[in-house]
């Protein structure tokens, strides 16, 4: 019994690294075609990285061991951040393994040594990405820390199954601290996950880079490795808002149909997630960097009045 | 035969009292100083070690007279598992630091003269501290106290030849002090309310709500001097950087905890009551030490300097920990209150394991290049390989990263700040979460601060012509370094087992230890319960270094194909160590979004020679606002005591008789 | 009861009243004039919703009325009498930046707690459902004068003054069932007469110390004409 939940658990993580370009070709997909293009096929995503993974890395004379190892490190860590999110079944004990906490703490030490490598060789760019990654990261922290918190204080767990069994469980109720947990949830995904308007993706101008800037250097299957990492990061982000806020339609055992109609549900949830992010991205521009903390105060300040509503109108009523 | 840990206690003491005693020789005989001193300073730390593990093991207490002191107060030593647990602490890192030293003080060699001072104190200064450790009773720890100060002191102050460094060893001696005074002042209170200075007799003290909060605030005052919490911290970051870098190691992985021990042998186990207005006080305290010090610690660019402010910052976060066990032990919540205890004990030895490893580091930075500035370093990752993969994991550690050891002591702190939902008063519950947004915050700007630091110092290219051509590290110091990075890691793997083996001192302290923690086995670690949240420690550093396994494998084939080329330069010239990021421009945006906590004093000016000179300085705000005032006001005061010197005989004569007379109105 | 016992209706009231705070905090932070008046406007909505409701499941038919009312006068008519004042007076573009947000912003967090400890007394006895709100709307009244004290720019001032008012309507409304209808009728009049008479008196002092800045009517004292 144990072993098949460890091998559902490892198959939610295979599931996870395969439909994570998917996610990201359908964003890219949906704005092409709101800014009255055709665009890419959903699927670019897959050929990009099959095309990186073929083509023959190269580092700079100044690069140590750790630009090499960094890749590998980056991707296992967002790899088990993810792995821990419930994708399709609460009952799997990779919840148990990592709890929100936990995966939060991955991230960061996937952050950390992406910022690492960046300084690795050497260049202002690499600098420059390093220090504004960093800096939006420290901004970003105390608002996710907050959207946790405030669904603990209802959940009483910091533990993702528990929190959506709870959810699962009870009669539904509307929630002012969950909706305003999911409002600052979501613009601290937006800020960590790298997406307008905090990073543009898709920028070719170095000194508008964050993200990008860290893995300017890198080429080949290192390459891959950081773009596929930076896809399964968005991916975690979208599993978690929509699983998290609204798991109806998860499975809570290892019932195999129960299993394929949740992701029949998580991916529906996810292309709508999309859909929200790629019409935000079309209609909102990047801001400089030094505006980026009025955004994440915003967060902040709606992650606290999350809290500060559960404590004043949730409970004792 | 059985040794019992109070006997291998002794031992301890007495080897560090024999390795002051012996360096005494080390003038005539240099050689005496790497080959006996620091082996027994190295068997000191280890014996006490032993007798730490072995107090926890057993979970009891050993109590004895030592035949010193005054006749009717004989020194009484103690040795319970509050004790065992600080034991281990200053054991694991003085061994460290003595296999460390043989290599880092070879140095000194050619200035024969001091040799004796560093030894000795060295000596002296560990004495002092597994003293305080041992104490039974105020008179003993006193002067273990000031002991472990004044040894400290001459340390400090051992490159005397540097004005700067005199006046952060009068700084030090002055604060050393005055926390003294508090400290010596609270046990007055409790032992004039429990009728004695034995420990024993001030644990039976019957205290009223106002002389405990006095006690309360002395103690408070007295041990956060030492530990260096904010305002009082200004010492802090004078003192450490002007010590050699082992005793910097010493002073801040482990005096600082001793100062944290006294805190929880007198407010925890001493007055024994618990108050929420106090547990708001430090979670008050603590965080502002957190966030000031992390936020100091990023404007740095001396590398100890930095280190010493991110001290006070890890400060902060132990006394978070115990403000939130005061908390829930003062509103009935022993079960979490337990949690949070173990959280501030965890992060005591996780600080001082990796901060002493990271002082090391920047002692063996300092050994081969002669340089503290950030802004000169660079690329010595391919210098000295070994020490830098050593201190990539102390900076790892200490910016509360999985799977290493900052991460669980973090984790245990925000597990035990998230049952907040079991207060009963609503403000309550909604100022925990916002200690925890705090601590939060700290974390990621930790994360930050060492990022740039490895960044900066270890990665790139050299700045500087003495940095690119540094020496090799010695091997001793190597061994020092690598012994704590293992401990790091340890700690960090196997929580459940570390936190089973000091059970003991939640239970002797709080009466409530924390079995639930282990109770789904050595894989899990379960503080609260297991639906609550658990932590699977191995399997996350399991799966993780499986699945890199698996990607080199998988990716392997290309292994040595990897063919070096230039960097990307905008198609301008070639990148030059001059156009890296600098340690101040990689801190630059958040200076300026946390700018008004500073005083910053930026700007560039012209230069004779037709070129622009950028300058910038961050001073800490404490001293404006709390030490020049109070300063001021010591002045003013003194000068009104000047008035009393009139240097006529007369007039003092007056003064005798009018004292005489008071007081022999006041015993009438 | 916990949360889940609620009817629907009333949960929506608690969503409703934690959305009236968030744009209180709008209102204080936003820089731009024009969106803090849109932001006022929400916030009158969102407070006619909230009496709505109440009419509805508490059995009021007589805050139904006053719903209405707040809906024309709040939502309506006072947004389009200070758009219409914003646009005579040319300040359609009009930014007035705080100066020091972060600290603000935990000011008026801790006055949101603070309301809450007031509040819980209050909050014991066996109230209406919505006696949680009280809280809500003590604090929106608050930051309401928070705001009257931080910012500088007239017509700021008056949203703020109006946003004190929303609050103490809000208060009434979940409190005891709103107030008496004659006095509620009094209270919306006044407010009206009060719009009117702010749109007169800011024609004026823009004509005569040509800006909005109410700190500039410090040159009105004594001791800055004897100065001057």
């Amino acid at each position: 019994m144990m072993f098949i939940e460890w091998l559902l658990a490892f198959v939610q993580a295979l599931l996870y690294v395969a439909l994570a370009p998917l996610l990201v070709g359908w964003i890219r997909t949906l704005k092409a075609r709101l800014q009255n293009r055709r665009g890419p096929s959903v699927l670019q995503s897959y050929r990009d990285l099959y095309k990186l993974f073929a083509k023959e890395a190269r580092m700079a004379h100044s690069a140590s061991l750790l630009f090499r190892a960094a890749p590998y490190i980056v991707f296992v860590a967002t790899w088990l951040a993810a792995a821990a999110v419930p994708f399709v079944t609460t009952s799997l004990p990779t919840a148990a393994m990592a709890d929100v906490i936990v995966i939060a703490g991955l991230l960061a030490l996937a952050r950390f040594f992406l910022a690492l490598a960046a300084m690795d060789v050497g260049t202002a760019f690499g600098g420059m990405g390093a220090s504004r990654e960093m800096f939006v990261s420290a901004l970003a922290e105390p608002a996710m820390l907050m959207a946790v918190f405030t669904l603990a204080m209802t959940t009483h767990s910091t533990n993702l199954a528990s929190m959506m069994d709870y959810q699962l469980f009870n009669d539904p109720v509307l929630r002012p601290s969950y909706m305003f947990a999911l409002a600052g949830l979501v613009l601290v995904a937006v800020a960590e996950t790298g997406r307008i308007p905090i990073d543009n993706p898709a920028t070719h101008l170095e000194l508008t880079m964050i993200h990008e800037a860290m893995i300017l250097e890198y080429s080949g299957r290192h390459l891959a490795l950081m773009e596929w990492a930076a896809q399964l990061k968005l991916l975690l982000y979208g599993v978690l808002l929509a699983n998290v806020f609204s798991p109806t339609g998860i499975a809570t055992t290892t019932d195999p149909g129960a299993l394929g109609l949740a992701l029949v549900v998580v991916m529906f949830k996810l292309a709508l997630l999309g859909v929200a992010l790629a019409i935000s991205e079309t209609v909102l521009a990047k801001m400089r960097l030094f505006r980026a903390p009025a955004f994440l105060n915003l967060a902040l300040l709606l992650t606290l009045l999350g809290l500060l509503s559960h404590v004043i109108l949730e409970v004792g009523v | 035969m059985v040794i019992s840990p109070l006997l291998l206690a002794g031992v301890a003491v007495a080897l560090a009292l024999l390795s002051a005693l012996v360096s005494l020789f080390s003038a005539r005989l240099p050689w005496l100083l790497r080959r006996v001193v620091t082996p027994l300073f190295t068997l000191a730390g280890l014996a006490a070690l032993a007798a730490g593990l072995g107090t926890l093991i057993q979970g009891g207490v050993a109590v004895t007279q030592l035949p010193l002191g005054l006749p009717w107060l004989p020194w009484g030593v103690r040795l319970d598992a509050l004790s065992g647990f600080f034991l281990c602490l200053i054991g694991v890192v003085s061994f460290a630091v003595g296999l460390y030293s043989p290599g880092y003080v070879r140095s000194f060699e050619k200035e024969c003269g001091s040799l004796p001072a560093l030894g000795g104190f060295s000596g002296l200064f560990l004495t002092g501290m597994l003293l305080v450790v041992l104490a039974d009773d105020a008179f003993l720890f006193m002067v273990a106290w000031e002991l472990m100060s004044l040894s400290s002191y001459f340390l400090v102050a051992f490159h005397h030849n540097q004005a700067a460094n005199r006046r952060a060893a009068f700084l030090y001696l002055l604060m050393a002090h005055i926390g003294g005074l508090a400290i010596l002042l609270g046990y007055g209170v409790l032992a004039s309310f429990g009728d004695g200075f034995a420990f024993d007799a001030m644990r039976q003290a019957d205290l009223s709500f106002g002389w405990a909060s006095v006690a309360f605030v002395l103690a408070f005052v007295g041990f956060g001097m030492k530990a260096g919490l904010v305002p009082l911290h200004a010492w802090l970051p004078e003192a450490h950087p002007a010590a050699p870098s082992h005793i910097s190691a010493l002073m801040s992985g482990v005096m600082l905890k001793v100062a944290v021990y006294g805190f929880i042998r007198v407010v925890f186990d001493l007055i024994g009551q618990f108050h929420w207005q106090w547990s708001v006080a430090v979670l008050a305290i603590g965080s502002v030490s957190a966030l000031m010090g992390i936020l100091y610690a990023l404007m740095q660019n001396d590398l100890k300097r930095l280190l010493a402010y991110s001290s006070v910052e890890n400060i902060g976060i132990i006394f978070i920990a115990l403000g939130l066990a005061m908390l829930f032990l003062s509103t009935g919540h022993p079960v979490v209150g337990s949690v949070a205890f173990v959280a501030a004990l965890y992060h005591s030895i996780n600080h001082a394991v990796f901060k002493s490893l990271l002082f090391m580091g920047a002692g063996a930075v300092l050994h081969t290049t002669h340089e503290r500035d950030l802004e000169q370093m660079g690329g010595l990752l391919r210098r000295m390989p070994w020490t830098g993969l050593f201190f990539l994991v102390g900076c790892i550690s200490i910016a509360a990263l999985p799977p290493f050891n900052g991460f669980v002591s973090e984790w245990l702190t925000f597990q035990a700040a998230l049952q907040a939902w079991q207060l009963d008063s609503g403000v309550l519950r909604s100022m925990v979460p916002i200690v925890a947004a705090v601590l939060a915050i700290t974390g990621a700007l930790a994360a930050a601060c060492f990022v740039k630091v490895y960044g900066v110092a270890f990665l790139g290219q050299a700045r500087s012509r003495h940095v690119r051509r540094a020496r090799k590290v010695p091997f001793s110091m190597r061994l020092g370094q690598g012994v704590l990075a293992l401990m790091c890691l340890l700690l960090g793997l196997l929580p459940t087992a570390f936190i089973d083996l000091l059970n003991a001192v939640p239970q002797q302290v709080l009466g409530h230890g924390l079995a639930q923690a282990s109770a789904h086995g050595w894989l899990w670690l379960t503080p609260i319960s297991a639906e609550t949240a658990s932590y699977g420690a191995p399997l996350v550093a399991i799966i993780l270094v499986i699945a890199l396994m698996l990607g080199l494998w998988l990716l392997g084939r290309g292994i040595r194909r990897v063919r070096r080329c230039d960097a990307w330069d905008c198609g301008f010239a070639p990148p030059t160590p001059a156009m890296q990021y600098t340690a101040s421009a990689f801190a630059q945006p958040i200076r300026r979004v946390f700018g008004m906590l500073f005083h910053i004093d930026e700007g560039s000016e012209p230069q004779p020679d037709g070129r622009w000179r950028y300058y910038l300085n961050v001073r800490d705000r404490a001293w404006g606002l709390f030490y020049l005032p109070v300063a001021a006001l010591v002045e003013r005061a003194s000068r009104q005591v000047v008035r009393l010197q009139s240097g006529n005989i007369r007039t003092y004569l007056g003064w005798t008789l009018a004292t005489l007379l008071v007081l022999l109105w006041l015993t009438a | 009861m916990s949360l889940g016992e609620l009817p629907f209706l009333q949960q929506l009231t608690l969503v409703l009243a934690a959305v009236v705070l968030f744009t209180s905090f709008a209102l204080l932070e936003q820089a731009r004039l024009v969106a803090a008046i849109h932001a006022f406007a929400w916030q009158g909505l969102l407070v006619a919703m909230v009496t709505a409701i109440v009419a509805a499941s508490g059995g009021y038919p007589h805050l139904f009325f006053s719903a209405a009312l707040t809906l024309g006068l709040k939502v309506l008519l006072i947004p389009w009498m200070l758009h219409r004042l914003v646009h005579r007076l040319q300040l359609d573009r009009h930014r007035e930046p705080l100066r020091r947000p972060a600290l603000i912003t935990m000011a008026a967090l801790a006055l949101v707690i603070f309301s809450y400890w007031l509040v819980l007394p209050l909050v014991q006895q066996e109230l209406l459902f919505t006696r949680n709100i009280v809280a809500v709307s003590l604090a929106v009244v608050l930051i309401g004068l928070l705001m009257m004290v931080i910012r500088a720019q007239a017509v700021v001032q008056v949203l703020g003054f109006m946003s004190i008012e929303n609050g103490l309507f809000l208060a009434a409304v979940s409190a005891t069932g709103g107030m008496p209808l004659v006095v509620e009728l009094g209270v919306a009049f006044d407010v009206l007469v009060a719009m009117v008479l702010f749109g007169v008196f800011f024609f004026q002092i823009s004509e005569s110390i040509d800006s909005l800045d109410v700190d500039r009517l410090n040159s009105l004292t004594e001791r800055a004409e004897e100065e001057s």
